[in-house]
């Protein structure tokens, strides 16, 4: 019963976004007030219905209702309660299910908060808002239906593929959607603002919030995915340049050039028509994304469907948004007139320069990963070729490296005109401090890889230009009084340099992590000990463990340095028998420094198990960084700006009080 | 050889079950030669060549019966005396450029070698050429706003 209802609600949503993708449209061309003013409860009622529907399918996984197909397909009763509700979206049919949630959700949210918005503006984004909303809701209900019912229930489901079941992964793609569809958010701000021809300092405002959102739930969903590959798939590699982690790792670069030319929009009205063009294509790379993933097309480890008539399907709606906003911003960019007037020695110019890097580098993942399509389809199939990590290493790596030279000094760099020498004599102590770093980390390395020492230059130069550059904001004067003033300073002073300190954290430590790493791989019998990196390791023994819904060989190691025990760890290999898979569980000492990484293998035939041991120096920073550029974005978004203009319909309404 | 052949066999049969299985970083200890050299060699080999019957993923890290078999085989050729590019070659040969994770540079795949740096010099081109115009641009207040627009507009910036 529960389940008809959801599906009736999920066809009752997709009608609301029908209503709401024309009535504010032509309320807000027209001039209608009562057409404009529909889009706000129509955003409501969307998202509570979807909300009710996504409900419906969750509880179906909670109480194992094997009637629906979905619920047989991935999930079982012996399976964890967790694992059950995150079930909800680990399939095809759920996590787009979840995605509509989102873009209903983000089209409501802008419904609530976006009182002061104009109405003929609010009512066009909600309208183009709810044309994304169609979209999804038509694909899901004509070609991926989570509601479809089986005529004969089997007693008991197929499980959950074990990758799924693990914490790391079970919470990735919720935070990845809501930062593809936070997208969408910026690419109704921007058709909306096409159709009205207008494109000003504040548009920039309101468009900077969702950006910032989405840009920061994509870094947590790319953090998690990656933290998820280096524990999880036994060898602890980090970024693979999977087509499908490119998928996610495009719209995030192009997100962080949107971010930083919406701040020149928003302060100075210049580079109108670029942000634009950025805020749609910014969307197009999430549905790229959601193409790649869901088709099948570039088959790759995630791809988790694989079904011809849904990438066609998929291609259309990119076509349709991507056409009809590129065809809107071709005829309309002509009319955004820049405004502000800067020199080149100029934080525009540097901005201006971050976008160009981040574009491009975009770009050059995106045709990595197409490449072998575009060969494949050009010689009809002649040709075939791979594209893998050492191209993306090569191709990519100089862009992040010149984007990291340039970023501390760009972002102390005035806006208007600037004195480039003053900036650099401020800067001075973190050049030294980052040479010193690069030669110091030169000298006692044994190998004679630049890596190491160049990214560990970098992050250093990267947190510690944060560091001045946070501190210059606080003014002269006495310590004490500038230690007080640190507090004070506006959020957003502080997200951005916790933001960049944290990309130079994950500089270092993918740096570091790819040049020191060693591995050790060896048969061990039980009870035998080994150096390792300057650690003893002990292979106490074997046994076998029963999981709730898989069986486990459990090994015991212990980890010794100079006769003391640091750490004991258990890596596991699985067998989830309902699933018919393997899966490995690498046991790790995490440390500030480095990790040790231990992975079991298979027994041998001689006696005893293979066993692979990594050190893996700097591991942790790669997140660490990631978590710092994550709560660099938060501070922004809570900053003092946004909040009050959030509020600011109500303050209109309640009589001024004095302040403080 | 045959054996190889033979598993390719039984691993297209599998190629659905394959696509499933986690690579758990694979060189086994049984199949490492002892010379420390020429073991860093393959490895570094290993990296470069794909698992043609995986989901884009090197032989280095899966652990599918071929990739262990094409291990074997690199390190077979290596101590025979062949070079790197020797390896690299006797794989094209049997499968094609779709084993090697590093594109080549013939053909069309300079387009891809050269997308970076001509989009960097187009990027950059048309940002300077921008720039320029910008800079050299007056107070052009052309863009009309109402007052009552301006006010409002003001009014929200300097909260």
């Amino acid at each position: 019963m529960i389940t008809e209802l959801g599906h009736f609600a999920l066809i009752l949503a997709f009608l609301v976004a029908c209503f709401q993708a024309v009535v504010p449209l032509v309320g807000a061309q027209k001039r209608w007030p009562g057409w404009m003013a529909a889009a706000d409860p129509a955003a409501t009622a969307q998202f509570l219905l979807t909300a009710f529907a996504f409900g419906a399918l969750m509880w179906a996984f909670v109480t194992s209702d094997f009637s629906l197909r979905l619920v047989t397909l991935n999930s079982h009763t012996a399976k964890p309660m967790l694992y059950k509700i995150t079930g909800t979206w680990g399939n095809h049919e759920g996590s787009m299910l979840l995605w509509v949630l989102i873009v209903t959700l983000f089209g409501a949210m802008a419904a609530w908060f976006g009182g002061n918005l104009p109405p003929g503006l609010r009512a066009r984004v909600l309208s183009v808002q709810a044309m994304v909303g169609v979209a999804f809701f038509a694909f899901i209900i004509f070609t991926s239906n989570p509601f479809e019912r089986l005529a004969v229930p089997p007693f008991d489901g197929q499980d959950l593929n074990p990758l799924l079941q693990d914490p790391g992964l079970a919470f990735h793609p919720p935070f990845l959607y809501l930062g593809y569809v936070g997208l969408s958010m910026t690419f109704s701000f921007a058709v909306a603002a096409l159709i009205e021809g207008r494109v000003d300092a504040a548009w920039g405002r309101w468009v900077r919030p969702y950006t910032l959102a989405a840009w920061v739930f994509l870094t947590i969903g790319i953090g998690l995915g990656s933290w998820w590959a280096y524990y999880e798939l036994g060898w602890g590699g980090f970024w693979f340049w999977d087509p499908v982690e490119n998928a996610s790792f495009m719209p995030w670069l192009i997100a962080a050039a949107l971010l930083h030319s919406a701040i020149v929009v928003e302060k100075r009205e210049s580079l109108k028509s670029w942000t634009v063009l950025l805020a749609i294509i910014a969307f197009g790379f999430s549905m790229v994304g959601a193409f790649i993933t869901r088709s099948g097309v570039l088959t790759s480890v995630h791809a988790f469907a694989n079904d011809p008539e849904r990438g066609v399907f998929l291609l259309g709606i990119l076509a349709v948004f991507m056409l009809g906003g590129l065809t809107l911003f071709a005829a309309r960019a002509g009319m955004m007139q820049a405004r502000g007037v800067f020199a080149i020695n100029s934080r525009e110019t540097m901005l201006v320069a971050n976008n160009v890097l981040l574009a491009v580098s975009a770009f050059i993942v995106f045709v990595g990963t197409i490449w072998p399509l575009v060969i494949e389809l050009a010689t009809s199939g002649e040709r075939k070729i791979s594209v893998g990590p050492p191209f993306f290493n090569m191709a990519f790596t100089p862009f992040m490296v010149v984007l990291g030279l340039l970023l501390p000094f760009g972002a102390m760099m005035p806006w208007k005109r600037g004195k480039p020498g003053r900036v650099l004599r401020t800067l001075r102590g973190a050049m030294v401090l980052a040479l010193a770093v690069g030669v110091l980390t030169w000298a006692m390395q044994t190998g004679r890889s630049a890596l190491g020492p160049v990214g560990l230059a970098l992050g250093a130069w990267l947190v510690s230009g944060a560091a001045v550059d946070i501190w210059t904001r606080t003014g002269r004067g006495p310590i004490a009084g500038r230690l007080r003033r640190l507090g004070r300073l506006p959020r957003a002073d502080w997200g951005k340099a916790v933001a960049h300190g944290g990309l130079g954290v994950t500089m270092a430590g993918i740096a570091g992590l790819m040049a020191w790493e060693a591995e050790d791989i060896r048969v061990v019998q039980e009870g035998e000990s080994f150096a390792f990196s300057g650690y003893t390791l002990t292979l106490e023994g074997v046994e076998r463990v029963q999981g709730p819904n898989y069986i486990s060989t459990m090994a015991d190691v212990t980890v010794s340095k100079d006769g003391t025990r640091i750490a004991d760890l258990t890596p596991e290999k699985r067998v989830y028998p309902v699933a018919q898979m393997p899966t490995t569980e690498a046991a790790i000492d995490n440390g500030f420094l480095r990790d040790i990484y231990v992975v079991i293998g298979d027994p041998q035939e001689n006696g005893g198990w293979a066993m692979r041991s990594y050190y893996k120096p700097l591991a942790n920073w790669i997140w660490g960084g990631s978590i710092l550029m994550a709560l660099g974005g938060f501070f922004s978004l809570s900053d003092r700006r946004y909040r009050v203009a959030a509020g600011a319909r109500k303050s209109e309404a309640v009589p001024p009080v004095p302040a403080e | 050889m045959t054996r190889m052949l033979c598993c390719i066999r039984l691993l297209v049969a599998g190629t659905f079950l394959l696509g499933l299985v986690l690579p758990v970083g694979a060189v086994e200890p049984g199949e490492m030669l002892d010379d420390p050299v020429l073991e860093a060699r393959a490895q570094e080999l290993d990296d470069d060549l794909r698992c043609v019957k995986c989901r884009s993923e090197s032989i280095a890290s899966s652990n599918a019966e071929w990739a262990s078999d094409a291990r074997v085989k690199v390190r077979e050729l290596l101590t025979e005396g062949a070079t790197d590019a020797e390896v690299r070659d006797f794989f094209v040969a049997r499968y094609g450029e779709y084993v090697l994770m590093t594109p080549t540079r013939h053909g069309a795949n300079w387009i891809l070698w050269g997308a970076g740096p001509l989009m960097l010099v187009l990027g950059g081109g048309i940002a300077a050429f921008y720039l320029r115009r910008r800079t050299a641009a007056g107070t052009g207040d052309e863009e009309g706003l109402s007052t009552a627009e301006k006010a409002r507009l003001g009014q929200i910036l300097d909260k």
